[in-house]
């Protein structure tokens, strides 16, 4: 019987010298699942993106993709092994054209050292080249595919390396921050073009600070504080939790001095 | 042809498969200034197999690219330890414990040199050049080309979207030593002699600065950048001893009005647009006249 659990994340814990910058972080994404992580700015929602890319070894804790451990992997395996994510300032390649930068998302999906010599850059025709033409069709794309990305427009650009993520064929997705500098009309194809991708089977973990896409795309909300979860339940009841409104917008404390403080 | 054509000829053949032994690792990023050490390595190489009887004598031509190839592959690793102008001072370090090694080995002839006692002709060196060509072109336009320029924009991201850059980088140092390799073995042949002198560091400089001036974005770049400083010191002999002058202020010039290189990927997009029409070209249309220049660090602040 297939996983229910996607992602299992258990324990983790990092540390940066004296700051544990995340610590007990537990919680689960199911197969299928469109799950949310906001947080206010430091809460950790980047490095704990970080950590389960492999970008950092972990201090303590476990994660597991699709029922197997993933945390011993280097980075670059776990891409293979279903894990894909966006950045959250755009990182795509400025010397490679639109194109190419799709296609470099394809670069785990190759089996074997001759398919690193397959040509993909000298027919128009070529296989792996129309997959990618194609994806970025999907995602409503219409750019010049061998245009510089270097002079897209920012929403552009942020939904190419959303389709880049993609082309590896993730089971789980990872994005940060994906309609940051996307307008209205952006943000909501960019919403229903990722339910279409979750209802093929794709699973998500999406940091954002625009509550209205979180409410649109993910049925559930992870958030962080401090590195700690305080919250893991469904999107509708987070802004009523009191701990979540406490982190957010702090509590009401009278100080010695007088006046009303903020924490 | 006359000798001094011909002569210009096989040097601009040695040139430029020369600068393509240094574009595969520029274009990973990585720049090489030992250039003149593999190229001696192969040069030697095949000057020594050459005076042992090796035969058939072309034979001493792939024997060179493997010796120079495990050079540049066991170089590879001590090198990528280092980074930016570190790593061009390791090869450059390379390149002279290369020489020094030349001078005091008498196998190798010390300060006299070798004789190498086969000829290969003209025709040799053109076929090999152009097959390079062809060769390095195919790489770039592979999966294994896209890869490393991947790793010249963004080693993190480039990990992350699962290439193996360490594998990578470990590749294209061999694959330039075995064509450094192979431009001094033609070298050898067809000069019918070799000298430690002549694999200095001014020769490292020089197929350095082909690869950088010519670009390196494309497989154009080496083979505009050879070109060029093969024939305009030739051109410029007219005047005399002022051509270095002339020849150091066209360097400074094109540095200053280029500095990706001559041929970068927009000015290929802006001939070939002139070829096939295509409705919306956004090479042109580009509001950013410098589009082949990287944006500002884009990177987050904790991936790094």
């Amino acid at each position: 019987m297939p996983n229910e659990d996607m992602l299992q994340i258990n324990g983790l814990a990092k540390r940066f010298g004296g700051l544990m910058v995340t610590q007990d972080v537990s919680f689960t994404v199911r197969r299928g699942g469109r799950k949310a992580l906001i947080g206010p700015n430091g809460a950790g929602k980047t490095t704990l993106f970080n950590l389960m890319s492999g970008v950092y070894p972990l201090d303590l804790g476990t994660i597991s993709l699709d029922g197997a451990r993933i945390d011993h992997l280097p980075s670059r395996k776990r891409i293979a092994a279903g894990l894909s994510r966006s950045f959250q300032n755009i990182r795509l390649m400025p010397h490679l054209s639109v194109i190419e930068n799709v296609m470099l998302g394809q670069h785990s999906q190759i089996v074997g050292p001759l398919a690193l010599f397959n040509p993909i850059g000298l027919m128009r025709g070529n296989q792996a080249r129309k997959a990618a033409e194609d994806r970025l069709k999907r995602a409503g794309l219409d750019v010049d595919p061998d245009g510089p990305v270097s002079g897209l427009p920012y929403g552009t650009r942020k939904r190419i390396e959303v389709v880049r993520a993609l082309m590896s064929n993730p089971k789980l997705l990872m994005l940060d921050e994906p309609a940051a500098g996307l307008n209205p009309k952006e943000t909501s194809e960019l919403s229903s073009f990722l339910k279409e991708e979750a209802e093929s089977g794709l699973t998500l973990l999406v940091v954002e600070h625009d509550m209205s896409f979180v409410h649109d795309l993910c049925d559930e909300t992870l958030v962080l504080n401090f590195g700690r979860l305080i919250y893991d339940g469904p999107t509708g009841e987070v802004q009523n939790d009191p701990a979540v409104r406490e982190a957010y917008l702090g509590t009401r404390r009278v100080s010695n001095a007088g006046g009303d403080r903020a924490a | 042809m006359s000798g001094y054509a011909s002569g210009i000829v096989a040097i601009l053949c040695i040139n430029l498969i020369f600068a393509y032994g240094v574009y595969v690792t520029a274009a990973a990023g990585q720049l090489n200034l030992g250039g003149a050490g593999y190229q001696a390595i192969g040069a030697y190489a095949a000057a020594v197999l050459s005076t042992q009887g090796w035969t058939p004598g072309w034979g001493t031509i792939p024997a060179a690219m493997i010796i120079s190839a495990l050079v540049g592959f066991l170089i590879a690793f001590p090198v990528l330890r280092t980074r930016g102008v570190y790593m061009v001072l390791a090869t450059f370090a390379f390149a002279q414990v290369v020489s020094g090694v030349l001078l005091r080995t008498s196998l190798f002839g010390g300060a006299i040199g070798m004789v190498v006692p086969d000829y290969l002709p003209l025709s040799v060196l053109i076929l090999a050049a152009v097959l390079t060509t062809l060769f390095v072109f195919f790489l770039m336009a592979s999966r294994f080309g896209l890869a490393i320029r991947a790793i010249h924009d963004d080693e993190a991201v480039a990990t992350i979207m699962g290439v193996d850059v360490r594998g990578m980088q470990v590749t294209v140092f061999t694959i330039g030593g075995a064509l450094a390799g192979l431009s001094g073995a033609l070298y050898a042949h067809y000069f019918s002699f070799v000298e430690a002198q002549y694999f200095n560091p001014n020769l490292s400089i020089f197929v350095l600065l082909f690869v950088l001036i010519g670009g390196t974005q494309t497989a154009w770049g080496p083979l505009a950048g050879s070109l060029f400083f093969t024939l305009i010191p030739e051109a410029l002999r007219i005047g005399g001893s002022w051509r270095f002058v002339v020849f150091g202020v066209t360097i400074v010039l094109m540095m200053a009005i280029r500095p990706e290189g001559m041929i970068t990927r927009t000015l290929i997009a802006r001939i070939s647009s002139l070829f096939h029409r295509r409705p919306s070209s956004s090479a042109l249309s580009l509001p950013n006249a410098r589009p082949d220049l990287p944006d500002a660090r884009m990177g987050d602040q904790h991936a790094k």
